[in-house]
């Protein structure tokens, strides 16, 4: 029986119509096989548009559907949803791309019109083959994992647990709180990071919804939507968690050295205790130390035990070993944030090489007032330094290493400007190519900032040397500048200079989003599902992003983005039930002869062999559709739903007839 | 006329026509003589689709899948580079220049890189000129023909007779 | 009334009329129902008795041997007018079969190795077969050697085939039984052969498969138990149609694909290249190559009987 095919082709304003010729596209698609209408709109993808193919699927004029417009990425759900409130099975429906593959990607507009035919011939010939797919729904497990326990993390945590949801935490240090932990002040309104976090820290700590697992690594995920399986390595910390009570006997008695005694100011920055069993930071969470077996005399050469001794819990336990948990999951939020950028490889800003040349992160940990230095800014040597410039975009806004902005560096050395200036007596400089200062209450900032007699340069610095010119340069760091509002170079001499390192996706990001088949984008970051209206989503169903996993943020942007996350989780858990993907790949057991070729072609082992049957079967729950175990099926057993050989034999045709 | 080489792509759904769509949404244009067939995954391709779109009239046939280690579906990519080592192994035993069907790599976010790499395989085709599968394998028949047909129909004449 | 039979060879080695022949006794009960009216290789019949006929006469006509010239092109045509059911026999029929490797080459080039370039060759005139020349002043003719060897149904409309090189002396007499007994099935169908591929009738165990070298029977003994693909031997049992017992299987050579594929595979030979490449284990290029440099002359490999019946047909000229 020959099908009914109406064919759709959308103008999409100019997008299309301005290269495509439309009537001849029409003309062309008129005369095709099994074309029974061809329709032209100026957007069909506008309510009066998705009207046109629904009435007359009503009308019963067609049983298939063509629709030549943009990329199914963008359009296919909706063109599919119309199919079904018109009556029609979705899966017969096919999506002919003839914008971001065609008119806005080619100049000649006779080819581009020839483009466009061939285009809507593949699909026409592809539809007439389709069949109709059932759709199949399975439950959602609501519960959640939450991969990071920094503040997007703990956000998002909070929110699915203060809704009732169970949610698994797992962070990799030792405590969550990740960098905001680390932080003194918080800009633009210089509210006490410890004082907004730590609240947050010790909720999750004692949320009754949320089981924390820190000092844990994801070491598996398998599963799809609503039904993930979670391995996750506990990581040894030697100390017992249900004995300890965190009185700190250990580290106050423990003579190994995670963080060096001797050395400058520099080298010895810590936040926690700087024996080898510690605590990150006194408020962590949970307020357990961890043995850093690298250090630990005990872990080196077995001389040591004293912390084992000290301890009146008996809490230590040195042959402790690391354990592998399971978890089921219905969803999972990714939020394993950022690193900055190191900045060692940039040899002319001298880093490592001067002593007083810091990264961000070490001035922040300096300033902060619960580290070593008691919230101190001091030189190497433990002056206070009289003269302190602040580098911006290191790292970022550079085509050798980051591309992008990594949009927090302006502000927090806005933050650093004002700190100094509150602290101690000392000029501040700020070399800035552009100063971005886009969020709520920034531009005030900033113009605050402008009061406080901090001297701005516009330049990209180019080094930062020891080599003086001048008398007054003599035992100083000389930054050398070209100041582009002045338009000259200049040499200032300085006591100390800070490196606004930008912000990186964590090393541990790619591990993690291959776990969750998740894509890394060129700069690093998961790429999004839609890049504007999809930013907390990704193109695995079940898995979601907050915080800088996606990009660079601040932390009311990550803030909001974790919530985000949290209530697309919850809207999948309130929905109960998910569709999942239709076309899976199946097995003709007629024609399987049991060769086991395709077993091991799965990656998610959907494939079993049925010893009873002599034959391979696909459990289409877990398969996601990709095709390869029909490609690898050496007798044609296999066959791809909606990616069938002949389908695709027919789309070949039709785009080479012409 | 000059001549405007055919070309079939068949992209992964994930990477690289993603890619391809961001080379449209960036309005960076390259040779209109790429179309692309759509694939969940490059593991899905099959050397047979390959084969079938030169017969089918190709002049050449990219293949595009996500980065190694990259795969929406993990290993899929690895499969696809192995069936495409074993392929171009045969091609050239049927005559046909390796060079016409290319694999690449090409990621979500590189959509520059799918123009280059399109108008860069359209140009090398161009220089290899028409495949022509067809064409040949009627050339190469053009004189296997039968002379005893007529022969045949009328001595089928005769006995009608 | 007895069914008026003939058996015709083409391009052939003449094996599948012995397999005809490998009947044995049963050959009586065939006679006994089917007049040959023609069988070259076995009676004095003229081409000119069966130009006499009527058309539709013979009931059925196994043909087997694939069309390498004119002359089997004639037959093969002459044939079909004259039968009312054609069979093609065996693998060269029914998907070129080992003739059909000369696909790779053209009729000069295979004209100058057999007549001028062969080691044994004493031709020092240069002497070629003509199609037309004059003997003791009488025109003497020879069939046209064609460029490209063809299956029988690239010629002629094909009723059933019956695949296989040689086709099982068993399946033969089940299909000639089922003619006997009207009981044919769809036309277009493989009759004689299963619906699996070989992997279903092969006694050998299988498991999943990771190949990461590939070796020839003549440089191991293979484990008898074991998968001959999984101990790294090319076997095509996972592309071929089951129906032969698995006979080279047991004898512990792989399988080579004289039954041909399974319906909606358009290319055997290609098929394998999927299926092999997919369950090797090196993920880079480089050790990719170094397992595949494990492959002798991979095309002629995979498409040893299915040249003429594969996608591409013959190398391009």
């Amino acid at each position: 029986m020959s099908e009914r095919i109406g064919v759709y082709v959308c103008h999409c304003g100019t997008n299309i119509a301005g290269k495509v010729d439309i009537d001849k596209v029409v003309e062309f698609a008129k005369g095709l096989d099994d074309v029974t209408l061809v329709r032209e709109y100026k957007f069909m993808c506008s309510d009066p548009g998705q009207s046109l193919i629904q009435k007359d699927i009503e009308d019963g004029l067609i049983n298939r559907v063509v629709v030549a417009s943009c990329s199914p990425l963008m359009h296919e759900k909706t063109f599919r949803n119309v199919c079904t409130r018109g009556g029609l099975n979705e899966y017969l429906f096919a999506m002919a791309n003839i914008r971001e593959q065609c008119s806005w990607v080619h100049v000649d507009e006779a080819q581009t019109t020839e483009k466009a035919k061939d285009l809507i011939e593949a699909s026409v010939r592809r539809v007439a083959l389709q069949v109709p797919l059932t759709k199949r729904e399975v439950p959602i497990n609501p519960q959640t994992l939450v991969i990071g326990g920094g503040i997007a993390g703990i956000q998002a945590a909070l929110d699915l647990a203060d809704a009732g949801k169970k949610v698994i935490l797992i962070e990799k240090e030792p405590s969550i709180g990740g960098h905001m932990a680390k932080f003194d002040k918080t800009f633009p309104t210089l509210d006490c990071s410890a004082c907004i976090l730590t609240p947050k820290m010790v909720s999750v700590g004692q949320h009754e919804n949320i089981e924390l697992l820190s000092w844990s690594e994801v070491e598996d995920i398998s599963g799809y939507v609503g039904n993930f399986n979670i391995k996750i390595r506990k990581k040894a910390r030697y100390v017992d968690a249900e004995l300890c009570n965190g009185c700190g006997a250990c580290w106050e008695k423990c003579p190994g050295t995670r963080v060096p005694r001797k050395g400058n100011v520099h080298e010895k920055l810590s936040l926690g205790p700087t024996t080898s069993i510690y605590m990150p930071f006194m408020q962590a969470v949970p307020a357990i130390p961890v043995i850093d077996t690298e250090t630990c005399i005990r872990f080196k050469n077995g001389k040591c035990g004293i912390c084992a001794a000290v301890c009146e819990r008996n809490a230590i336990k040195y042959d402790m070993e690391d354990e592998i948990v399971e978890f089921e999951v219905g969803n999972i939020i990714l939020a394993t944030g950022f690193q900055t950028f190191d900045p060692e490889p940039v040899k002319r800003y001298g880093y490592g090489r001067f002593d007083n040349v810091m990264t961000a992160i070490e001035f922040e940990i300096m300033n902060c007032a619960s580290g070593n230095t008691g919230g101190k800014i001091l030189m190497a040597d433990g002056k206070e330094p009289k003269s302190i410039g602040i580098v911006h975009c290191v790292g970022s806004r550079d085509k050798h290493y980051n591309e992008y902005c990594s949009r927090v560096c302006c502000m927090y050395a806005l933050k650093y400007s004002h700190l100094i200036k509150e602290k101690i007596d000392a000029e501040v400089y700020e070399f800035y190519i552009d100063l971005r200062c886009f969020g709520k209450g920034y531009e005030e900032f900033y113009d605050r900032l402008l009061g406080e007699d901090v001297r701005f340069v516009r330049g990209k610095v180019a080094e930062v040397t020891e080599v003086p010119i001048e008398e007054a340069e003599k035992g100083k760091l000389v930054v050398e500048v070209e100041d582009t509002l002045v338009g000259m170079v200049r040499r200032i001499p300085l006591d100390m200079v800070v490196l606004c390192t930008g912000l990186e996706a964590h090393e541990s990001l790619p591990d993690v989003a291959g776990l969750c088949s998740v894509s890394i984008g060129k700069d690093g970051f998961v790429i999004e599902k839609h890049p504007k209206l999809g930013p907390v989503a990704t193109a695995t169903d079940g898995v979601f992003i907050a915080g800088c996993c996606q990009s660079p943020k601040d932390i009311p942007d990550t803030v909001a983005q974790a919530s985000a996350a949290s209530s697309a989780v919850l809207s999948m858990i309130t929905r109960e039930k998910i569709e999942i993907e239709s076309a899976t790949a199946s097995v003709d057991e007629d024609k399987c002869s049991g060769c086991k070729l395709c077993n091991s072609l799965c990656p998610y082992l959907a494939i079993k062999y049925d010893e009873e049957k002599g034959v391979s079967v696909v459990n289409e729950a877990l398969c996601k559709g990709c095709g390869t175990c029909a490609a690898g099926c050496p007798s044609n057993a296999i066959s791809a739903k909606h990616f069938e050989d002949r389908q695709i034999f027919a789309e070949i045709k039709g785009i080479l007839s012409a | 006329m000059t001549f405007e080489p055919k070309i079939v792509g068949f992209l992964c759904n994930w990477c690289s026509y993603t890619g391809a769509d961001l080379a449209g949404t960036a309005r960076i244009k390259y040779a209109p003589n790429i179309r692309s067939v759509r694939v969940m995954c490059s593991g899905r391709i099959e050397p047979t689709f390959i084969i079938k779109a030169l017969f089918e009239g190709a002049d050449g046939v990219l293949i595009a899948g996500c980065h190694p280690g990259d795969c929406h579906y993990q290993e899929g990519n690895y499969k696809a580079l192995r069936r495409h080592r074993l392929l171009q192994r045969i091609l050239p035993e049927y005559g046909v220049e390796p060079e016409r069907v290319r694999l690449e790599w090409i990621a979500a976010s590189e959509g520059e890189r799918f123009a280059t790499i399109v108008n860069e395989f359209t140009e090398q085709i161009r220089e290899l000129g028409p495949l022509g599968v067809k064409e040949s394998l009627a050339e190469a028949m053009k004189d296997d023909i039968d002379h005893h047909e007529e022969h045949i129909e009328e001595s089928g004449a005769a006995n009608e007779a | 009334m007895k069914l008026k039979g003939g058996i015709y060879w083409g391009s052939g080695c003449g094996g599948c009329d012995v397999a005809v022949l490998d009947i044995h006794e049963k050959i009586l009960d065939v006679a006994e129902k089917v007049d040959f009216l023609f069988w070259p290789i076995a009676l004095d019949f003229k081409y000119d008795d069966v130009r006499a006929m009527d058309d539709g006469e013979f009931d059925l006509v196994l043909y087997n041997g694939a069309i390498r010239n004119s002359e089997n092109e004639e037959i093969a045509k002459l044939l079909r007018r004259k039968t009312k059911t054609l069979v093609a026999l065996g693998a060269c029929a029914h998907i070129g079969g080992l003739p059909s490797l000369a696909n790779y080459h053209t009729k000069q080039s295979m004209f100058d190795r057999v007549y001028s370039e062969t080691e044994s060759t004493d031709n020092p005139d240069g002497t070629v077969p003509l199609e037309k020349s004059i003997v003791d002043g009488n025109g003497l003719e020879l069939p046209r050697f064609y460029n490209t060897v063809k299956t029988l149904d690239q010629v002629v409309d094909v009723d059933y085939y019956l695949p296989g090189c040689p086709p099982v002396p068993q399946q033969i007499v089940n299909a000639l039984t089922a003619v006997f007994n009207g009981e044919l099935p769809p036309k277009g169908s493989i009759i004689g052969a299963g619906t699996r591929t070989l992997c279903d009738e092969c006694p050998r165990e299988k498991e999943e498969k990771e190949i990461s070298e590939i070796k020839r029977p003549l440089n191991m003994i293979p484990d008898p138990e074991k998968c001959l693909l999984e101990q790294g031997l090319i076997c095509l049992g996972p592309v071929t149609r089951e129906g032969c017992g698995a006979r080279c299987i047991n004898s512990g050579v792989p399988c080579r694909g004289c039954y041909g594929p399974l319906e909606e595979v358009h290319d055997q030979g290609i098929r394998m290249i999927s299926a092999l490449a997919s369950v090797l284990g090196p993920k880079e290029e480089k050790e990719i190559d170094a397992v595949l440099d494990g492959i002798v002359d991979p095309l002629r490999t995979f498409h040893r009987f299915s040249t003429a019946a594969s996608i591409l047909r013959r190398k391009m000229i």
